[in-house]
């Protein structure tokens, strides 16, 4: 039996000279959710991110995953222990084809070396061959196959993100945390993501997820969280968070003082 | 004619057509050094010098190539291999190692000195990398100039002289010998043993390139966040792909030792280090097969020049009006900005620059 929480952030703070964008926010996802993240535009969503994927180092407050404290790690230390993401403006590997994308994926939890790749040892061959064969699978998986020798630069706008959830998965995240995955996108596009997410979920990896479509968010996220100027101001179910007054004065702006 | 051309396209589609070219280069390669020898030996030894340079070029492309990390004192591995081989091997330290024990020294020398140069440029791209290689290759440069005191390590700017040749057993590569009625001189000796190293190098680059590791230097070139977000040790993927660019160049610069026979610094200024790049962005950056043509146009049609540009003057003027040097500089000026201009990614591209360079982007 796992335990119920796979993320915990405790008194999470960032600033940057004096702009504080994280101000102790505090969080806990659980297993196989789908956790959101929403906001205005500044409230320190992707921010959280950075600090999640250890490309910031948080001025205070501490977050362990899945039993371990992640802080100070380097990123590619944090992909290792089971965190996979995907960026707000699209970062593929843009020259390299759509497969191997998701091939680069695979590095973390394969092995073969210089040496190996030299000699092609046995070893090296038959992973050669299983990192191309889950590799196929992952794109079929999040329906772009078609496009496996295509440049990925060359890919619509909505294959380009479900690439780098592919790319995302190839590293058998435990939590996939997404930020705007259906932003540029069309009606159909955001409901073969959202299929495409529950999909995700259900198959055993947690999802925490960035998004301003609304609609999006309210009908996939068990829970979320509401960031305003670096603070939480409301967490919980989102029927409950969508009629908190504070999250409402947030968006719309309350009354002149 | 027709008759010809469908013959041709009939012999193509044949089964045995790839065996059959292979096998044409190879009995070429084979008698190519005789045929040169015939002309002059000079050219000989042009070619040995023109493989070398492949050899470098092929290592640098995987600095370059690959990993888009502009190096610019790349020259200074083929130093130290060069050095490695010829401390080894004269009677300046009396040292005379056979060349299959220095060789993977010079290597092994010249991956250290990589990772000495890589380690504190990990944060370094583009210029500012540039700026600090070619500070690089100068410092080594400078050191093998003045390390002949306090103790007299490199003998300094007369460089070391005496430099023992390859010996397999008996058979000396100073020396001719015949076997079959064929004449195999020294040169013509260096010649396949160079070959056998520049495919043994083709093979490790080809191998590399379609790999995780390879994978990961492109990924790198690409979008390095994005790459360490993939969980790609971006420290050590660097840091592997300076020392295998350097190891090629110390080997390269071990066979360079034996051929001369004598070295001095004045061997490794930087503008070798750009002659190898030049190679390698003219021949097709990332593209194993563009890297060695380039390496091996460079090396040839300046000699080829050298030898034409002379009587060519007299024929025409009467007199000489510039000097082949000169002339040579004018030409490849003009060679490369033509280059820019019709083949910017190089005369033989990778299928990935090629693309890079051609398509817009669509959105």
């Amino acid at each position: 039996m796992q335990a119920a929480v796979l993320l915990e952030f405790r008194h999470i703070e960032k600033r940057f000279g004096g702009l504080t964008a994280l101000a102790d926010v505090s969080l806990t996802i659980n297993h196989r959710e789908i956790y959101g993240l929403i906001g205005p535009n500044g409230a320190g969503k992707t921010t959280l991110f950075n600090v999640l994927t250890g490309l910031y180092v948080p001025d205070r407050g501490q977050f362990e995953f899945d039993g371990a404290s992640l802080v100070g790690l380097k990123p590619y230390r944090v992909a290792e222990s089971g965190i996979a993401r995907t960026f707000q403006n699209i970062r593929m590997f843009g020259n390299m084809t759509v497969i191997e994308n998701v091939m680069v994926g695979r590095h973390v939890r394969t092995h073969a070396g210089a040496i190996g790749a030299i000699l092609r040892t046995r070893r090296a061959r038959d992973e050669e061959v299983a990192i191309r064969h889950r590799s196929r699978e992952l794109l079929n998986y999040v329906g772009i196959s078609q496009h496996a020798s295509a440049l990925s630069r060359n890919l619509s706008y909505g294959d380009q993100r479900r690439l780098e959830i592919a790319r995302a998965l190839a590293t058998e995240p435990k939590l996939l945390a997404l930020d705007e995955p259906a932003a540029g996108m069309n009606a159909t596009e955001t409901t073969e993501l959202r299929r495409l997410l529950e999909k995700i979920r259900d198959d055993g990896v947690t999802i925490l997820l960035i998004e301003h479509d609304v609609k999006l968010v309210m009908g996939l996220c068990d829970r979320v969280a509401v960031l305003d100027y670096g603070r939480k101001i409301a967490e919980g179910e989102p029927a409950r968070v969508q009629k908190d007054p504070e999250v409402i004065r947030a968006y719309l702006g309350g009354a002149l003082p | 004619m027709q008759n010809w051309i469908e013959r041709l396209e009939h012999l193509r589609a044949h089964r045995a057509a790839p065996w059959l070219g292979i096998a044409l280069v190879v009995v070429t390669l084979m008698i190519l050094p005789f045929a040169l020898a015939s002309v002059g030996t000079a050219w000989v030894r042009i070619t040995n010098l023109a493989i070398l340079f492949a050899l470098l070029s092929l290592g640098l492309n995987i600095v370059v190539g690959f990993a888009g990390l502009l190096d610019l004192g790349y020259i200074a591995f083929y130093a130290v291999g060069a050095y490695c081989y010829a401390l080894l091997a004269s009677p300046h330290f009396g040292l005379h190692l056979p060349f299959w024990v220095i060789l993977p020294i010079s290597a092994a020398v010249a991956c250290v000195f990589g990772v000495l140069l890589g380690a504190p440029t990990l944060k370094l791209r583009g210029d500012y990398l540039a700026i600090v290689t070619l500070g690089f290759g100068e410092i080594v440069r400078i050191f093998l100039n003045n390390l002949s005191q306090p103790i007299n390590i490199t003998n300094g700017p007369q460089g070391v002289t005496l430099i023992d040749p390859f010996r397999i057993g008996k058979v000396d590569f100073s020396r001719t010998d015949s076997l079959l009625g064929l004449a195999f001189s020294g040169p013509i000796k260096y010649y396949y043993l160079l070959l056998a190293v520049l495919v043994l190098a083709i093979i490790v680059n080809l191998r590399l390139q379609n790999s995780r590791v390879g994978r990961a230097w492109v990924a790198i070139r690409e979008d390095e966040v994005a790459a360490q977000a993939m969980g790609i040790n971006t420290r050590n993927v660097k840091l592997l792909a300076f020392a295998m660019g350097a190891g090629f160049g110390g080997v390269a610069g071990g066979i360079f030792s034996a051929t001369q026979g004598f070295i001095s610094p004045e061997s490794f200024v930087f503008v070798e280090s750009i002659m190898v790049l030049s190679m390698v962005v003219l021949g097709g950056m990332g593209n194993i097969w563009g890297v060695v043509l380039g390496a091996i146009l460079l090396s040839f049609v300046p000699e080829i020049l050298r030898y034409t540009v002379e009587p060519a003057q007299k024929a025409v003027f009467g007199r000489l009006l510039i000097e082949p040097e000169v002339i040579r500089m004018l030409l490849f000026g003009l060679a490369l900005v033509l280059m820019m201009l019709y083949r910017p990614a190089g005369l033989w591209p990778s299928k990935r620059r090629k693309r890079e360079f051609a398509e817009t982007d669509p959105g």
